[in-house]
């Protein structure tokens, strides 16, 4: 006799029921436990994920999780626009990220294009990248440390992600969704303050790092809730297809950035953080090191800042700039092309991967030699991360469930598409 | 007021009723959490530090839909999610308000396809719609000080 | 790539009349393999000592209507140890035969192949789970296929605003 919580009246079903009910193909242990649906509006599940779980008494003994409340057609409607129209579609997928799926979708482009950025251009989406990752981990910091009951680091997040979305604003004209990396290269050249306004959030950034590790890293009520909390070992964890901090925080060498350099990633000296810990707190440490890595590629990137076109030449992809429509035919006509057709990209299908701070963002673009894309697939790292859901939260207490969702820093936009 | 002139100084303070009552409300809204997508982040920047939205009253943000009366929409609405909004809104107790957040909230924002319900005014009456791709959180709380405009010269007559 | 053309003798070698199609394109080298052999292929480069493809990124399936066969599913594979990339095609002729599942092989596959099955409707002999994930339960159809349509609303401009308004669903109250 197992009783369905959630509901407005409490019904007394038998195991098939429940089944039917539930429809989520979950085994049911046992009919004398609870099925609990912490439902898609939730406080600390992140976005609007509902996952049933089956309680005995408080332990977990199964869970499964039931996605698509956010369910947008991406991927479909981006096969009715052209590829810069599709391009302003890829922002909302990973919203904390925007900027990490913009490089990712264009870099597909590029490929399937056979083009390559410009040195500077390269230069400035490595800049912008790392700052997309730190502003990240600070959005995963504050949600994180809210859902342990953390609060004031929710706050002090939060300020810091303010004056990163001012330089945001300042590149790109708007503080999340920029649209910014353009297939060729990106809408315009950064402004004369970028430089000095990323150095100074360089020069304060580290102190406040130091703040939150403060707050945080030996405080024994935050060591208590993430220590021997989701263990996964460093097998398992690539069975289950996890990348990002989740992997490293297992003890597994895979970075994008190291595996498979793109932007001359392989220039850069910088560590990528690791533990063998394999539990929350482990994943913890990885991302916050991380920042500190972050701050290291920027600064050597501000130093080897070259000067030079930020887009390539190629008038068919990129167009060109308004002040040379007043001189030149061709340029008109390209104007025209572009706006009303688009580039026509050949025939053929690419696969290009990045290091997004959750994992490996990999975009799949298959071009039929037409302005539109045939088809555009994102391997997102939240979905496949999420599958280790159920394996992680075994066994576990409740509470325990929401630390783990914190520490694998899923994105529901990224999940669902 | 005519009445506290002649009783002077006992502490009397005369006020019209609806006047109270709308003062009432706009004063200590307490909005849902119902953050889905994009635009919850910029509702959580709102929140935050920066641009305080506890200055009007939205200190709170409760994620019982018992316990709230202003439901912002943050974020686009989905067919699998749309039921689970209506029935979020029928559990709010009067008065309640909806502000639609974004564009996908509005009208369905760059999302014209068979999975996202084109403005959420489909299925709940909406207030006061914030356009934006996320809003600034100057929109947000420009939406928010709309809505308490809209609440103050509510007459007796609209909710007795 | 040399780690590449190596992958794709050692799948000679083992199953000659598998591979029906070897492309090179932008630097990354896809096999298009025959969907009966897939589960041996993918053992084989998972469990063999200079291969060692232990990482299933990715799978995705694309549609090809009009041309034949309709359907193809691609796998994507990295090694943590080589750092080499492959790509594994099976064209698909009916979807609802489908190829066989990765499941026993790899634990993520099974949540991999939900989302193609409820996507585009390609059937994986062996997943016991496939189900509605990312739509309602009760929908009907596979949005990402070619001939499902996009589902466009007319856009309520102020010169038909009242037409389209009149077309819209209100609630109630």
């Amino acid at each position: 006799m197992t009783v369905a919580a959630g509901s407005d009246t409490i019904q007394e079903l038998t195991v098939e029921e429940m089944r039917a009910k539930v429809g989520t193909g979950m085994e049911i242990e046992s009919e004398e436990n609870m099925l609990l649906s912490m439902g898609p509006q939730h406080p600390s599940t992140h976005g609007v994920l509902r996952l049933l779980v089956e309680l005995d008494g408080e332990t977990v003994v199964n869970m499964a999780p039931d996605i698509g409340f956010l369910h947008t057609g991406v991927e479909k409607s981006m096969e009715s626009k052209t590829y810069t129209k599709a391009l302003v579609m890829t922002d909302r997928l990973d919203y904390l990220s925007p900027m990490g799926n913009n490089l990712a979708y264009v870099m597909a482009v590029e490929k399937l294009l056979g083009v390559e950025c410009t040195p500077r251009g390269k230069v400035i989406r490595v800049i912008l990248a790392e700052l997309t990752r730190i502003q990240s981990h600070l959005v995963w910091l504050a949600t994180h440390a809210l859902d342990l009951a953390a609060m004031s680091v929710f706050l002090y997040c939060f300020r810091e992600r303010e004056y990163l979305l001012d330089v945001f604003e300042m590149v790109s004209g708007q503080r999340m969704m920029g649209s910014f990396f353009r297939p060729g290269g990106m809408w315009r050249d950064v402004p004369e303050e970028f430089v000095p306004a990323v150095e100074q959030f360089l020069d304060f950034f580290p102190s406040r790092i130091a703040d939150y590790e403060a707050l945080l890293k030996n405080n024994p009520i935050w060591l208590s809730r993430t220590k021997d909390i989701g263990y996964i070992s460093g097998e398992d964890a690539v069975q289950w297809g996890l990348t990002g901090a989740s992997l490293r925080g297992s003890g597994v060498d895979w970075d994008i950035r190291r595996a498979k350099p793109y932007l001359d990633y392989d220039k850069y000296d910088f560590e990528v953080p690791l533990s063998t810990d394999g539990d929350v707190y482990a994943r913890y440490r990885c991302r916050m090191q991380e920042m500190h890595e972050s701050m290291k590629i920027i600064r050597q990137a501000l130093d080897r800042l070259p000067e030079g076109p930020v887009n390539i030449a190629d008038r068919k992809i990129v167009p060109p700039p308004r002040s040379e429509l007043g001189q030149s035919m061709e340029a008109v006509i390209h104007h025209f092309k572009l706006w009303t057709e688009g580039f026509k990209a050949p025939e053929g299908y690419v696969y290009h991967s990045i290091e997004s701070p959750r994992g490996e963002l990999g975009c799949y673009v298959r071009g039929d030699g037409g302005p539109k894309p045939a088809r555009v697939h994102f391997r997102t790292p939240s979905y496949v991360n999420l599958a280790s859901l159920p394996f992680l939260s075994k066994g576990t207490f409740i509470a325990d469930v929401v630390a783990i969702i914190g520490s694998i820093d899923i994105v529901l936009g990224e999940i669902d598409r | 007021m005519g009445i506290e002139q002649k009783l002077g100084d006992m502490g009397v303070v005369t006020y019209r009723l609806e006047d109270l009552v709308n003062w009432g409300r706009t004063n200590a809204m307490w909005p849902m959490l119902f953050g889905l997508a994009c635009c919850a982040i910029e509702m959580m920047a709102t929140q935050a530090a920066h641009y305080d939205a506890s200055r009007f009253g939205m200190e709170l943000m409760r994620p019982s839909p018992r316990q709230s009366d202003l439901m912002i929409v943050a974020g686009r609405v989905s067919r699998k999610m749309a039921p689970v909004l209506r029935r979020l809104y029928d559990q709010m107790p009067d008065p309640k308000w909806v502000i639609a957040m974004g564009d996908c909230a509005s009208c369905g924002g760059i999302f014209n396809n068979y999975a996202i319900v084109q403005g959420v005014d489909e299925i709940v009456p909406v207030d006061v719609y914030v356009a934006g791709c996320p809003p600034r959180p100057e929109a947000l709380i420009d939406g928010i000080m709309t809505l308490h405009e809209k609440i103050r010269n509510e007459g007796l007559k609209d909710w007795a | 790539m040399s780690t590449d053309t190596f992958v794709v003798d050692k799948i000679k070698k083992a199953f000659p009349d598998a591979i029906e199609e070897i492309i090179d394109f932008r630097g990354e080298q896809t096999v298009v393999i025959n969907g009966k052999h897939l589960q041996k292929i993918v053992k084989l480069l998972r469990d063999d000592e200079t291969l060692r493809f232990d990482f299933l990124t990715d799978i995705c399936a694309d549609d090809y209507l009009p041309e034949t066969p309709r359907f193809a599913v691609n796998y994507h594979f990295y090694s943590t140890k080589t750092k080499a990339f492959v790509r594994l095609r099976v064209m698909v002729e009916d979807p609802d035969k489908g190829v066989d599942t990765l499941g026993e092989l790899w634990r993520v596959a099974t949540w991999l192949e939900m989302e193609v099955w409820d996507l585009m409707g390609i059937n994986f002999k062996g997943n016991g789970a496939l189900r509605r994930l990312f739509l309602p339960e009760d929908w009907q159809g596979h949005p990402l296929r070619k001939d499902y349509p996009l589902g466009y609303e007319e856009v309520q401009f102020s010169f038909n605003w009242r037409e389209v308004g009149e077309r819209k669903p209100h609630p109630q109250d």
